[in-house]
């Protein structure tokens, strides 16, 4: 029965690791400074990066964390504080919803709710195409933490006579910030390797970022790209980017993960 | 409520009159005065369950946060009701402080904030005044010995009885005339809870001390009156000395004696 168990544990763990050797084999020779400093070559010429497409993720990610940080924040805030009101009910279940709304739908939201009234595929429109992707997992990370704060604590903080937003804001949540940006970087990771969304918000560029109102090249988009073309050279250039990705995440859950351990919430 | 009539009372500086107090239906206090007077040490028994500390929860309008919590009544502090209309239970919360059962300093906080914070939010900018402040209230709470090398350290990496102090100093620090406690010492070892109770009797001087305690000897050591609870209600209210040895009720008598609880 054990051997049953560990059998299974190796057969989950058998994809990640074989996925991540193979990005790695494939990517490894693509992966030079040209990668993160120059801009795509045209088809044809030898060398070029994708130095737009790894700064306009950056720009996505912070412009999604802009709106979906304060926005999880402020939900997961209100479910734990607030939250046995009827409003409080739905919200949680539509939060639960929302978290599995296939990221393509999203995508055609942000599509029709940006896109369409701008007249333009824009960094804005990606941006809030991936805020709404994050705002689940950072509302629930943070009422799950702010529940683990005891009564008694919050109660400490009225009986001093401190009002009750405040009790919340400086003491309770304050507290748990640590805790907090874990599901922060949780989203990140899971929005950084976002590509439906993006291909009809953001679309794509060959060039560097202009302005938020025009279209932004992202790392996914850009593998995606890269990876249906018919040139070999590219099809270098998408594995080296998918490795750049997987490791990027990968290093944002390590340190989430490091920070969680180190200020470790004391057990009450 | 026979219990109060013979006591002395030169003045009170918290009257509790009347105070019904309800759990959604279920009435968890039944018509309640006391009356507890200036610079004393107040102890509040009672087997679990008897409402003692809802009772204190009402004293300092904590009560009502709980959801589907309900009080009527008046307690009037320095002859001013604080369930007055138009009172604010913040500002009335400054001037009656409490220091709950479990030692609950703030989380990532330091030994110093965990003082300050009350002060701080209360607009307290001056931040000379504010160590002075903070140095005062922990040695009013007999930490500052302890702690005045590591003010910087996290509040939760003190012993919890050393926890306890500082959560006596956090709640001194705002200055209230009254400090209510919540069995205090039911967590702590016995040289803590020794220390918290040499506390208190040093304490009275300066502040007025209602307590709620499960340990009768705890009682009848620290305090100067006692009153005893029972199902909601007040069975006895007097001078400690008198209601240990001569108890005019026979079911104070039974639970002193030991005969339930």
């Amino acid at each position: 029965m054990v051997g049953l168990l560990i059998g299974c544990a190796i057969l989950a763990l058998f994809p990640l690791f074989s996925v991540f050797l193979y990005v790695c084999q494939q990517g490894l020779p693509g992966l030079h400074v040209n990668f993160f400093t120059s801009l795509p070559k045209p088809v044809g010429e030898v060398g070029g990066g994708m130095a737009n497409a790894v700064l306009g993720s950056l720009i996505l990610i912070t412009l999604a964390s802009l709106i979906g940080i304060p926005v999880g924040i402020a939900t997961g805030v209100y479910l734990s504080e607030y939250g046995k009101t009827k409003l409080s009910m739905i919200l949680r279940f539509c939060t639960e919803l929302l978290a599995g709304v296939p990221s393509i739908i999203i995508g055609i939201f942000a599509y029709s709710l940006f896109v369409i009234p701008m007249g333009r595929f824009s960094s804005y429109a990606g941006g809030a195409a991936l805020a709404v992707i994050m705002i689940p997992t950072v509302a629930r990370t943070t009422e799950e933490l702010l529940k683990l704060v005891p009564v008694h604590i919050r109660e400490a903080g009225l009986a001093l006579g401190i009002s009750r937003w405040k009790v919340t804001l400086i003491i309770v949540l304050r507290g748990s910030l640590s805790g907090i940006m874990t599901g922060v970087m949780l989203g990140l990771a899971r929005v950084t390797g976002e590509t439906a969304p993006l291909l009809f918000t953001a679309l794509g560029s060959q060039y560097w970022p202009r302005s938020l109102d025009q279209p932004i090249a992202s790392l996914p988009v850009q593998i995606y790209t890269y990876a249906i073309s018919p040139f070999e050279e590219w099809h270098q250039q998408a594995w080296t980017g998918a490795l750049v990705l997987v490791l990027f995440v990968f290093i944002l859950n390590l340190t989430t993960r490091m920070i969680l351990k180190r200020h470790a919430p004391a057990k009450d | 409520m026979s219990g109060t009539r013979d006591i002395v009372i030169t003045q009170t500086i918290l009257d509790a009159k009347n105070i019904n107090a309800w759990f959604g239906s279920v009435h968890a206090i039944r018509d309640i005065s006391l009356p507890v007077e200036k610079n004393t040490v107040t102890a509040m028994i009672g087997p679990s369950g008897c409402g003692k500390s809802t009772f204190l929860r009402c004293l300092n309008r904590l009560h009502e946060e709980v959801a589907g919590a309900r009080v009527e009544g008046q307690v009037l502090l320095s002859g001013e009701d604080i369930y007055g209309p138009g009172t604010d239970p913040v500002a009335i919360r400054r001037k009656i402080g409490m220091v709950f059962q479990k030692p609950n300093p703030f989380p990532s906080m330091s030994i110093f904030n965990n003082v300050a914070v009350g002060l701080r939010l209360a607009g307290m900018g001056n931040k000379a005044l504010l160590a002075e402040t903070v140095e005062k209230s922990l040695k009013q709470a007999a930490l500052w010995n302890e702690v005045k090398d590591k003010l910087k350290a996290p509040g939760t990496s003190l012993s919890g009885g050393q926890q306890q102090r500082l959560c006596v100093a956090r709640a001194l620090a705002v200055n209230p005339p009254v400090l209510l406690m919540d069995e205090p010492t039911s967590a702590l070892d016995p040289i803590s809870t020794a220390k918290i109770e040499e506390l208190l009797i040093e304490l009275k001087k300066e502040v007025t001390v209602v307590i709620v305690t499960h340990n009768m000897q705890q009682a009848a050591r620290i305090s100067d009156r006692t009153a005893f609870f029972l199902l909601g209600e007040l069975i006895e209210y007097d001078d400690t000395s008198r209601l240990f040895t001569n108890p005019r009720d026979k079911r104070t008598e039974d639970y002193i004696t030991g005969r339930f609880g």
